[in-house]
C-alpha cells in the first residue's frame, strides 16, 4: 500500500498550525440560554479577539447517584447556534422608534414645550393616533437616543396612570425560570407602578389543568434523570428527541437497561424511533386509549384480581375511599358532592366542618374523618394536616373502606353520561343511606363511582359492557377502537404489561406527556385519563414513575425569595397578576367572534353550562375566581378620592363604598364592557418573549384590535346573540394600545410591530439565573462580553424606566396617591375554603363579602416619585418571612446580613435597605434568601411544615444546613438544589427528583380538598359541565368551532386539522430565523403534508401553499412526507413573519402571517371556577388555557408567489 | 515482525442518535463558518431512508468513489493517480453545486432599514453565490425526518436489494420508520483520497492516523473529492484548496474530544485507539466482498496481548498509546463485542468509524377491522420481524450480509432482556439465558455492554491517547524555546529602504 503516506516529519507538518490557530481562544465564560426550552444547559462561551466566536457545552455537572447516567453534555443544535445572533444582521443595536410616532412627538413637543403635553395631544387626537397605529409593522424605524426613548416611555406611563389608572399599563414576559432576574426586572417595575403582569403558562396552554385538579399543584414532575429509573415508559404528545434534546439520552439509556417504551404519536416522530411499540392513534384521541387502559386495570388488577400494592396505594393516597352523596331528581340518581363531615352528628360542630370529609372505617364500620383535608390545613389548631390513618378529629386509628360492594344498604342504578354518544346509561352502584333532617341521602365511595363510570360491573346489574370487545359501551378496549384507530388487542397488551411492571417494581411506570396533548380543547380530560392509570397502579410519587408533563420551563426553583423581588412584595403591595387567556379573549375582542361554547363543548344541559364564555368570565371576576384588569370603568385613583370625599375610611370603608357603587351601577367592572375607551389597556411592555407572534393566539385579532394596523382576518362577529352580561358595541374598536414597547436583541415580529424597540443584552452579555424541571441544578447566565453596541440588560432598562418615570412623576404626579387593588381569592390561602357553592352576590344570591363571596379589595399607597428608590432597594417586608406554596419561614437574620454589607446598601430617607440596584446584587439576594439554596432556610421551612402537619420531617433537612451559594459559586460550577418542602420531590444524596415523593414517603398531604390525589372533582361547576368523573369528550367539530365560516374552499383545497407541535429548528420563534437553522431545514417553516393529501391538492414537495381559515393565512412551502398521517398537516411552532413569508393571493396580496394567524382562542369555562380547594386562583396556576390544537384550515396550492 | 500502527477510531451508537445535528453545528462554528466553506459540513447527519448530502453520495456508479477489487489488489474506482493525471483538468465525476446545494441567506437588514410602506417588510432568501433572490430547493439536510419522502427516501441507494413491493411497504404506516446516520471523515486505513492526490498533499498522521490535507501543498486538483466514496473532502472555492474533517486535532492534541463528539448530546459517540497491522492492509482491502467486514476485524490487534505490546513498542508506539488502546471503548464495541460495523465496507477504504445499528419499533399490522395492531405475546418483538428490512441495514453496514446485522441486533436485544431480568424480574430467566447464549454473550459481557452503552461517563467514552507534542516540537526546536515563542505568528523582518 505504497500510496498511503504516514507523515511523521514535524517540519512537513508545520502547516498544521493553520487549524491550531483557529482553535486558540482568549477566554471561556459559563452562561446559558434564556429561552423557554426547559433545557437549562450549562455552556462555555468562547471569546477570541474580544468577540464571542462559538460556544460548547460545559461538562462539569455534579454527579447524582452513581447508578444514573451523568448529566453531560447538555445543549442542542439550537443552543449551539446562539452566537450567530450576537453580531447578526437582525441584532437590535440601538433604540429604535416608529418614525410616524416620533415625528409627531417631536413636533408636538416643539409646539407645547413639554413632553407630557405632547403625548397628551397625540393621544387625544384620533387622527394622529390612527396615523402611527396604521404604520405599525410597516417599516419606517428610526434610531433614537436612549434619553429620547425613555422620555416617551416616562410620559406615557404617567399620562396613563393619571388619566385612566395604573392598571392600564401592562407587561408580558413569559417563563421566568429561563432568566429569572430579567423577568423580575419588568414585573418588579410594573408591580411597584401598580401595573399588570400578564400570565403566560396558561396562555401558552402549557398549564396542565389536570395537575391542580388532581393534585392542587401547578405542575411538579420528575427530572429527566428519573426517566432512567422507570421500567415502562409511555410517551405521548411529547417528541422527546425534538424538544427534550439534552435529556433524551436518559430515555434511550433506560431502554438498554431493560425498560419498555411505547410512543403514542399520530406521525412517525423523532421519539417514535426509540419506541418498542409505536402507536399512531388518531390525533387528539389519546384520552380514549387511556380510558380503556384504566378499564382493563380496574377489571383485572382491582376487581378480578386485587394486586395488594395497587389496593393499598389507592386507599392511602387517593380520594377513592371518600364518600359521595348521590343527587336524586325524579328518582334519577347522579353523583353529587363529597359528603361533608359536619353532615353527621359526631362531627357536626368541628372547625371547618364543610371542608372535612368522611370515610368508613373498614374495621368498625363507623364514619371517620380522615386528617389532611383543606379544613385541617386552614384551621387554627395545627398538626392534623397529614395522611396518617388517624381520625383528624379524634385521633383514632382507622382503615379506610374502599368499596361498599360487600356492605351496602342497596345497589342503586346511577346515571352516567357518555358524551361521545350523547347518551346516559344506568349502572348499579352500591350505596348506603344517611338519615338527615331532609330525609335519607344515598352515598357511596368515589371508588364505587369510578367502577361504575369505567363500566366494571362487578356482578351488579346495569348497562355495563359485556366484555373487552364490547364496542358500544364505554370504556372498553373495543369501544376505543373507533376513536383511536388502534386495535383493542393493543390496549390489552399495553395495560397488562403496565400492570405487570408496576406490580413487580412497585410503581415504576411512567408517562411522559407534553404539548401534543395539552393543547387540545379537552386536554384536562386526556391528562386525567392517563393519570388514573398511574394512580390505580401506584405509580405517582415513586422514583421511575409519575405523570411527567414537560411543557414550558415552569419550574422556577428558588421561587420563595425570587417572588418577593419579582412582585415588589418586599414593599407590601398586593400585585396585579392577570390570567392572560381571559384577558386576551376579552380585550383583543376574540370573544365577539366566538359562538356559544356549549355548541362545541360537550356539556350536560343546565343553566351554568349553557352560557357564553364571556358571560362566565364576568361572573368569575366578580365572584373572586379570576382577576381582570383594568378593574373598573373609572381610574382607581379617582375612586379612592371620591370614596374619601364620601367619608369612606379604612379598608372596610373603601370596600363598602365600592360594593355600594357596584350595586348601584355607578361603578362598573371593565370586564363587562371591554370595548369602552376607558377600559382599554394602553401601554404594553414586552420583553423576553414574542407576545405579538408566537404567543399571540389570535394574532390577527391582536393586529386589528390592539394595534389598529393591517390584518388578514375575515371572521364574522357572532357573539351578540349569546352574550347577556357583556355590553355589545356595534363597532368593535381597533387600535386599543397607545404604546407598545419591546425589549429585544433581535428584530422579531413583536419588535417589528412595536412602537419602540429597546436594544436588550443577549444571554451572553448579562448576569442572570436559570432553573428548570428537567434537572435539579441552578445555572448562571453571565456576560462573556459586555452588552454590545448600545444594548443594556433588562435589569438596567427597567431600572432606567423606573428612574425616568419617577422624574416625570415629580412634576406630574407628585406625592402619595391611594390606589385600590382587586385581588382574587388565592391558592394556598384561606380562600381555598371560601365558597362551598356557586352563588352570585350581584344577583342577590348571597351577601358580597370581600375574600369570601367576592374578590378582595385592598388599598395601596403609591408614591411614584419613589419608584426608582424602591426598585433598587430590597424592601423590609422581607423581614416578615418568605415562602411559597403555603409554607413560609423566617429570614430576618439573612436580611440583616445583606444590610451589614455596607458597600451594597441604599438609603431612602433615614432608612437603609439592601441594594439590588445591580443585577448581581439581586441574584445574590435571591440565592441568600431561598430555601433551595440556603440550607438554614430549608431547615426552617421544614420546621414550619412539621408544625402544620404534625409530622417529623427532620431527616429531610439538608445535612449541611449552612450550605449556601453565591452567583460566583455558580459561575464556577452548577450547583444542585437543596431539599425543600416548598417542592414535592426529594433529592437528598444524589437521588433523582420525582414529584410527590415527599407526599408518598412522608405522608404530607397534597394541597387539595381531601389532601389526597383526586379521582373525583365535586365542584358544582364541574358537575354542571360533566367533568366530575374522569371521562371522554369528543373533540369540538370544526363546523361548530367556527374557524371556517367565511373562507371559501377553492379548487382542490382540502380541509385539514393543523397541528403546531414544537419544531426541530427553533425554540418557539427563537433560532428559527438564524441562518444555521434555516440552512439545516428548508429555509422556512414548511407545512408538512401526507403524500395522499398532497396528491389530492395537486401539490408536490417544495411547492408553495396557502394555509388559511377565517382567522388568517400562512404562506409557506409544502414538505410532503409519508410520515404524516392523512387528514392532518403540521406547521411546527413557531414561524415568524419576518423571513421568507410571501403575500397571500387569497387575502388581497397582503403579507401572510404565521401559525398563530390561524388561531382564535376558545376557553373551557369550568376552568374558571374558584374559591374552592384546589380550584382557586394562582397566576399561571389555575384558569382556562389558550388551547389551539383543534384548529382546522384549508390548504391550497399557490400558483403565483410574490414578496 | 508486524508493522503495528495506532489509529484513532470511533463508534457511533445509532440506537442513541437523536438526529439533532448539534454535532454538525459544533463543527461548523469552529471550522467552516467562513468564505469558501459555506456549503461544507465536515460533520453532517442524514435521515435514513434518504438520499443524504451530497445528494445520493452512496451511488458510486455515478460518483466513482472508493476502491474496486482487481485481482489480489485494489485500484481506485474513479480518479487514480494515473487516471487522474490524464483527466486532471476534466474531472468528470466531481459533485456539482446541484449535488450539494446553493447556499443562501436572507435580506435581513430590510427588517431594520425598510422605509415606511403599505405592507410589512420581510427578509427574502437570496443566493450566497449570486446575490439574486432564490427559492431554496436543496440543502445539506433537505430530507430531514423523511422530509419530501416520495422524492428522497424512495431514491435511497440502499433500497437496491429490495423488491419494489418491499420498498413500497416501507412507506406504509405499519412499517413506517426512520433513523439517523451522522457522518464525518472515516480517517480510513486505506484512504482513497490519499491515494488519489496528485500533489501528495494528503497524508495520514503517523502517531494517530488522522487524515489531513496539507493546506500549503494542496493544488486544488480535487481528485480527492472524487476518490472519497463518502464525499467527505470538500473544495474551498475561496482558497482554491480542498479541506476536510481534521478530527479536531488541535483538541485531540490537548486531550479534548473532537467538537462534534464533545457536543454529542445523545452521548452516542465513543473514541479510542486501535492497534493494527499495516502490512496486512492490502490483503484485507482486496478480499471478497462478503468477507470484508470480518477481515477488517482481523487486522485489529489485541492491545492486552503481551506479544502485541512488545511488537508495538518496537514499532515506536508510545506506552501511553498502548495504555489508551487497552482502555479503548472502540476496541470493545468493534472487536470484543462485535456490535459496531463500518459504513459501506464495500468501498474498501477500511474506515475507522463504526456504527452500532439501531433498534427500531416492532412491526405492526392492520387487523381485520382495519385497526392498527401492535401487540405480541412477548415484551419485545423478535428481530426477525423487524420494521426495517434487515436487507436495508445490511446494505449500509455489512456489504449486504443480513446475518451480520441479525447477530448484532440479537445481541442488543439480549442485553436488554438480561437487564430487564435483573431490574424487573418479570422475564423467564431461562428464556433470557437462552437469548444470551444464542447471541454469544454471557451475563457478564451483557452487563459490560449495558454499562458502556448507558452509564459511560465522559472519560469512558473518550479515551484519547496523549499526543506528546513536546516530542514533536523537539524535532524542530528546543521545546523550552517554543514555550516562549509559540503564537507569535507575525514576526516578519521589516523591509528597509525603498
Amino acid at each position: 500500500m505504497s500510496w498511503i503516506k504516514d507523515m511523521i516529519s514535524p517540519k512537513a507538518r508545520n502547516w498544521e498550525e493553520f487549524y491550531r490557530n483557529r482553535w486558540q481562544h482568549d477566554k471561556i465564560v459559563r452562561s446559558t440560554h434564556g429561552v423557554n426550552c426547559t433545557g437549562g444547559c450549562s455552556w462555555n462561551i468562547h471569546v477570541k479577539d474580544g468577540i464571542v466566536v462559538w460556544e460548547s457545552q460545559a461538562l462539569d455537572y455534579p454527579l447524582l447517584e452513581n447508578s444514573l447516567p451523568h448529566y453531560e453534555p447538555r445543549g442542542c443544535q439550537r443552543g449551539i447556534s446562539f452566537s450567530w445572533y450576537l453580531y447578526s444582521p437582525v441584532r437590535v443595536k440601538y433604540p429604535m422608534v416608529r418614525g410616524a410616532l416620533i415625528d409627531m412627538f417631536r413636533e408636538e413637543k416643539e409646539k407645547a414645550g413639554d413632553a407630557m403635553e405632547a403625548w397628551k395631544n397625540i393621544q387625544q387626537n384620533p387622527e394622529k393616533r390612527k396615523r402611527y397605529q396604521k404604520a405599525r409593522g410597516k417599516g419606517g424605524f428610526r434610531r433614537i437616543s436612549w434619553d429620547e426613548a425613555l422620555e416617551v416611555i416616562g410620559v406615557a406611563n404617567i399620562y396613563t396612570a393619571k388619566k385612566y389608572g395604573p392598571d392600564r399599563v401592562v407587561g408580558f414576559s413569559p417563563i421566568p425560570a429561563m432568566s429569572m432576574m430579567s423577568f423580575a426586572a419588568g414585573s418588579r417595575f410594573l408591580q411597584l407602578f401598580g401595573g399588570v403582569h400578564l400570565s403566560f403558562y396558561d396562555w401558552y396552554c402549557d398549564l396542565p389543568n389536570s395537575f391542580p385538579e388532581i393534585w392542587g399543584e401547578q405542575t411538579d414532575v420528575g427530572e429527566s434523570a428519573d426517566w432512567y429509573n422507570a421500567k415502562f415508559v409511555a410517551v405521548m404528545g411529547a417528541n422527546l428527541g425534538m424538544t427534550r434534546t439534552p435529556d433524551v439520552h436518559f430515555f434511550s439509556e433506560s431502554r438498554h437497561n431493560g425498560t419498555k417504551t411505547v410512543v403514542f404519536s399520530p406521525d412517525f416522530s423523532m421519539v417514535a424511533k426509540y419506541a418498542d411499540q409505536w402507536v399512531p392513534l388518531h390525533a387528539g384521541q389519546d384520552g380514549a386509549f387511556w380510558m380503556a387502559v384504566t378499564h382493563v386495570i380496574l377489571k383485572e388488577a382491582h376487581h378480578e384480581n386485587q394486586v395488594p400494592y395497587f389496593i393499598e396505594y389507592t386507599k392511602k393516597y387517593t380520594d377513592s375511599p371518600y364518600l359521595v352523596e348521590l343527587k336524586q331528581e325524579d328518582g334519577n340518581y347522579t353523583p353529587g358532592k363529597l359528603l361533608r363531615a359536619n353532615r353527621i352528628d359526631k362531627y357536626a360542630d368541628i372547625e371547618n366542618g364543610d371542608w372535612k370529609f368522611l370515610n368508613i372505617d373498614a374495621d368498625t364500620d363507623e364514619f371517620i374523618c380522615p386528617p389532611g383535608s383543606s379544613g385541617h390545613r386552614w384551621q387554627d389548631k395545627k398538626g392534623s394536616w397529614n395522611l396518617r390513618y388517624k381520625d383528624g378529629e379524634t385521633g383514632e386509628g382507622y382503615n379506610p373502606l374502599l368499596t361498599l360492594i360487600d356492605k351496602n344498604d342497596e345497589v342503586l342504578q346511577v346515571e352516567f353520561t357518555h358524551f361521545e354518544q350523547n347518551k346516559k346509561v344506568k349502572r348499579g352502584v352500591p350505596v348506603r343511606y344517611l338519615k338527615t333532617k331532609k330525609g335519607k341521602v344515598a352515598y357511596t365511595t368515589v371508588y364505587d363511582l369510578i367502577m361504575g363510570q369505567y363500566g366494571v360491573a362487578r356482578g351488579m346489574a346495569g348497562d355495563y359492557p359485556e366484555d373487552f370487545t364490547d364496542t358500544d359501551r364505554a370504556y372498553t378496549p373495543g369501544w376505543q377502537e373507533i376513536f383511536t384507530g388502534i386495535s383493542g388487542g393493543t390496549v390489552l397488551q399495553f395495560a397488562r404489561e403496565w400492570c405487570r411492571t408496576a406490580e413487580a417494581t412497585r410503581g415504576k411506570c411512567m408517562v411522559i406527556i407534553g404539548a401534543g396533548i395539552n393543547h387540545w380543547y379537552h386536554s384536562n380530560l386526556m391528562y386525567r385519563a392517563a393519570t388514573m392509570s398511574l394512580m390505580l397502579t401506584g405509580c405517582i410519587g415513586v422514583n421511575g414513575g409519575g405523570m411527567n408533563h414537560y411543557v414550558g420551563q415552569e419550574k422556577l426553583a428558588p421561587v420563595d425569595s425570587w417572588s418577593a423581588i419579582m412582585s415588589g412584595k418586599d414593599w407590601k403591595n398586593p400585585p396585579r397578576f392577570q390570567q392572560s387567556p381571559i384577558w386576551h379573549y376579552m380585550h383583543s375582542n376574540q370573544w365577539r367572534y366566538d359562538g356559544n361554547q356549549a355548541d362545541y363543548n360537550s356539556v350536560p344541559k343546565n343553566d351554568f353550562s349553557s352560557q357564553h364564555s364571556a358571560d362566565l368570565i364576568a361572573k368569575s371576576v366578580r365572584n373572586g375566581w379570576m382577576p381582570f384588569f383594568p378593574q373598573y370603568n373609572k381610574n382607581t385613583f379617582d375612586i379612592a378620592e371620591e370614596a374619601k370625599k364620601a367619608g369612606a375610611t379604612g379598608d372596610k370603608g373603601i370596600q363598602d363604598y365600592i360594593i355600594g357603587q357596584l350595586k348601584s351601577g355607578e361603578l362598573k367592572y371593565s370586564v363587562n364592557n371591554p370595548d369602552a375607551e376607558e377600559n382599554f389597556p394602553r401601554v404594553w411592555y414586552i420583553w423576553r418573549g414574542n407576545a405579538l407572534m408566537s404567543s399571540a393566539k389570535g394574532h390577527e385579532y391582536f393586529l386589528k384590535h390592539y394595534l389598529g394596523t393591517h390584518h388578514n382576518e375575515i371572521a364574522d362577529e357572532v357573539a351578540k346573540e349569546f352574550v347577556k352580561e357583556i355590553e355589545w358595541k356595534e363597532e368593535a374598536p381597533q387600535g386599543k394600545m397607545d404604546l407598545v414597547v419591546d425589549l429585544n436583541f433581535r428584530m422579531d415580529t413583536s419588535a417589528l410591530y412595536s412602537d419602540i424597540v429597546l436594544p436588550a443584552a443577549s444571554w451572553y452579555e448579562k448576569a442572570d439565573l436559570n432553573s428548570t424541571d428537567m434537572h435539579s441544578f441552578i445555572h448562571p447566565l453571565a456576560a462573556a462580553i459586555p452588552p454590545v453596541w448600545e444594548s443594556k440588560t433588562d435589569w438596567e432598562i427597567f431600572r432606567e424606566i423606573a428612574r425616568v418615570t419617577s422624574e416625570v412623576a415629580k412634576v406630574h404626579l407628585p406625592g402619595s396617591t391611594l390606589d385600590i387593588v382587586n385581588v382574587p381569592i388565592n391558592h394556598d390561602s384561606r380562600g381555598e375554603i371560601a365558597q362551598t357553592e356557586i352563588k352570585d352576590w350581584m344577583a342577590g344570591e348571597c351577601e358580597p363579602v370581600p375574600g369570601k363571596t367576592m374578590h378582595n379589595i385592598v388599598r395601596v399607597e403609591r408614591d411614584y416619585t419613589q419608584l426608582y428608590n424602591k426598585f433598587t432597594s430590597l424592601g423590609d417586608n422581607v423581614r416578615n418571612g418568605l415562602g411559597a406554596h403555603g409554607t413560609s419561614f423566617n429570614c430576618e437574620d439573612y436580611y440583616d446580613q445583606l444590610l451589614a454589607n455596607k458597600p451594597h446598601v441604599n438609603t431612602i430617607g433615614d432608612r437603609s435597605y439592601p441594594s439590588i440596584k445591580e443585577d448581581v446584587q439581586a441574584i445574590d439576594a435571591v440565592l441568600r434568601l431561598s430555601s433551595l439554596t440556603n440550607g438554614k432556610l430549608s431547615e426552617r421551612a421544614y420546621e414550619a411544615m412539621e408544625k402544620n402537619t404534625g409530622l417529623n420531617l427532620s431527616k429531610l433537612r439538608p445535612r449541611n444546613d449552612e450550605s449556601n451559594c453565591t452567583y460566583n459559586d455558580l459561575l464556577a460550577q452548577p450547583r444542585r438544589l437543596l431539599n425543600s418542602p416548598i417542592w414535592s420531590g426529594l433529592m437528598e444524596n444524589g437521588r433523582a427528583y420525582s414529584a410527590y415523593s415527599l407526599n408518598i414517603e412522608h405522608l404530607v398531604p397534597w394541597r387539595t380538598l381531601t389532601g389526597r390525589q383526586h379521582f373525583y372533582l365535586d365542584h358544582d361547576g364541574y358537575i354542571s359541565f360533566g367533568e366530575h368523573l374522569p371521562t371522554y369528550k369528543p373533540s369540538p367539530r370544526p363546523e361548530m368551532y367556527g374557524d371556517l365560516r367565511k373562507t371559501i374552499k377553492e379548487g382542490r383545497a382540502k380541509l385539514l386539522n393543523v397541528l403546531t407541535p414544537h419544531g426541530k429548528w427553533h425554540i418557539h420563534s427563537t433560532y428559527g430565523d438564524t441562518l444555521r437553522m434555516l440552512t439545516l431545514s428548508r429555509g422556512m417553516e414548511p407545512c408538512w403534508l401526507n403524500e395522499k393529501d398532497a396528491e389530492d391538492l395537486g401539490v408536490k414537495d417544495n411547492d408553495w401553499v396557502e394555509v388559511l381559515n377565517d382567522n388568517g393565512v400562512y404562506c409557506t412551502r409544502a414538505c410532503v412526507s409519508s410520515r404524516i398521517p392523512p387528514g392532518i398537516c403540521i406547521v411546527y411552532h413557531s414561524p415568524e413573519r419576518t423571513y421568507s413569508v410571501p403575500k397571500s393571493p387569497s387575502r388581497g396580496n397582503r403579507r401572510a402571517g404565521g401559525h398563530n394567524s390561524l388561531t382564535r382562542v376558545h376557553l373551557k369555562p369550568n376552568l374558571l371556577v374558584g374559591g374552592y380547594g384546589q380550584f382557586t386562583f394562582g397566576m399561571n396556576y389555575w384558569g382556562p388555557v389558550g388551547v389551539n390544537r383543534d384548529t382546522f384550515i384549508y390548504v391550497q396550492k399557490m400558483d403565483e408567489v410574490k414578496f | 515482525m508486524k508493522n503495528i500502527k495506532s489509529q484513532i477510531s470511533i463508534v457511533f451508537h445509532l440506537d442513541k442518535c437523536i438526529g439533532c445535528h448539534t454535532c454538525s453545528i459544533a463543527c461548523k462554528n469552529v471550522w467552516t463558518d467562513r468564505k469558501g466553506a459555506e456549503y461544507m459540513w465536515w460533520n453532517n447527519v442524514e435521515t435514513k431512508p434518504g438520499t443524504g448530502y451530497p445528494h445520493k453520495w452512496e451511488d458510486q456508479d455515478a460518483y466513482k468513489g472508493g476502491w474496486e477489487k482487481k485481482g489480489d489488489s485494489v485500484r481506485l474506482k474513479g480518479a487514480g493517480k494515473a487516471k487522474g493525471l490524464k483527466t486532471l483538468f476534466h474531472n468528470t465525476h466531481l459533485p456539482t453545486m446541484d449535488n450539494y446545494y446553493e447556499p443562501w441567506t436572507y435580506q435581513y437588514s430590510k427588517l431594520l432599514d425598510a422605509p415606511e410602506g403599505d405592507d410589512q417588510p420581510t427578509a427574502e432568501p437570496i443566493s450566497m453565490i449570486t446575490g439574486e433572490k432564490i427559492t431554496p430547493k436543496a440543502g445539506p439536510n433537505w430530507d430531514d425526518d423523511l422530509g419530501g419522502s416520495p422524492e428522497y427516501a424512495r431514491n435511497d441507494v440502499n433500497m437496491k436489494d429490495l423488491s419494489p413491493a418491499e420498498q413500497e411497504t416501507m412507506f406504509q404506516l405499519e412499517r413506517m420508520v426512520m433513523f439517523y446516520v451522522p457522518r464525518i471523515c472515516n480517517h480510513c486505513l486505506n484512504p482513497a483520497c490519499v491515494a488519489a492526490c496528485p500533489s501528495g498533499a494528503i497524508y495520514k498522521r503517523g502517531e494517530d492516523g488522522i487524515v489531513l490535507v496539507n493546506q500549503e501543498v494542496c493544488r486544488g486538483w480535487r481528485m480527492c473529492v472524487t476518490a472519497c466514496p463518502y464525499k467527505k473532502v470538500y473544495f474551498n472555492w475561496h482558497t482554491g484548496k480542498s479541506e476536510k474533517c481534521i478530527l479536531c486535532y488541535p483538541r485531540i492534541e490537548t486531550d479534548q474530544a473532537p467538537a462534534c463528539m464533545h457536543s454529542c448530546v445523545g452521548r452516542i459517540r465513543y473514541l479510542g485507539v486501535m492497534l493494527y497491522d499495516a502490512d496486512r492492509l492490502e490483503e484485507m482491502a482486496s478480499c471478497n466482498e462478503k468477507d470484508l467486514q470480518k477481515k477488517q476485524l482481523d487486522i485489529y490487534l489485541d492491545p492486552n496481548d503481551p506479544e502485541v505490546i512488545r511488537e508495538a513498542k518496537e514499532c515506536g508506539i508510545a506506552d501511553s498509546s498502548i495504555q489508551a488502546a487497552q482502555k479503548s471503548p472502540v476496541y470493545k464495541y468493534v472487536k470484543e463485542w462485535g456490535i459496531a460495523l463500518p459504513l459501506h465496507p464495500e468501498f474498501r477504504t477500511l474506515p475507522s468509524l463504526f456504527y452500532v445499528p439501531p433498534l427500531l419499533p416492532a412491526m405492526a399490522q392492520k387487523n381485520e377491522n382495519d385497526h392498527y395492531h401492535t401487540a405480541s405475546s412477548y415484551l419485545w418483538e423478535d428481530m426477525d420481524n423487524s420494521r426495517l428490512p434487515l436487507q436495508y441495514l445490511a446494505s449500509l453496514f455489512s456489504a449486504g450480509n443480513t446475518g451480520t446485522i441479525r447477530n448484532v441486533l440479537k445481541k442488543l436485544m439480549s442485553v436488554r432482556m438480561h437487564r430487564r431480568a435483573v431490574t424487573v424480574g418479570d422475564l423467564d430467566r431461562n428464556e433470557v439465558d437462552k437469548a444470551l447464549l444464542e447471541s454469544g454473550l454471557t451475563a457478564e459481557v451483557a452487563d459490560d455492554i449495558y454499562r458502556l452503552t448507558s452509564l459511560a461517563k465522559l472519560r469512558d467514552r473518550f479515551v484519547i491517547p496523549p499526543a506528546h507534542r513536546e516530542e514533536a516540537i523537539e524535532m524542530l526546536e528546543e521545546t523550552h524555546e517554543r514555550k516562549g515563542n509559540t503564537g507569535f505568528g507575525f514576526t516578519k523582518k521589516p523591509n528597509r529602504g525603498l
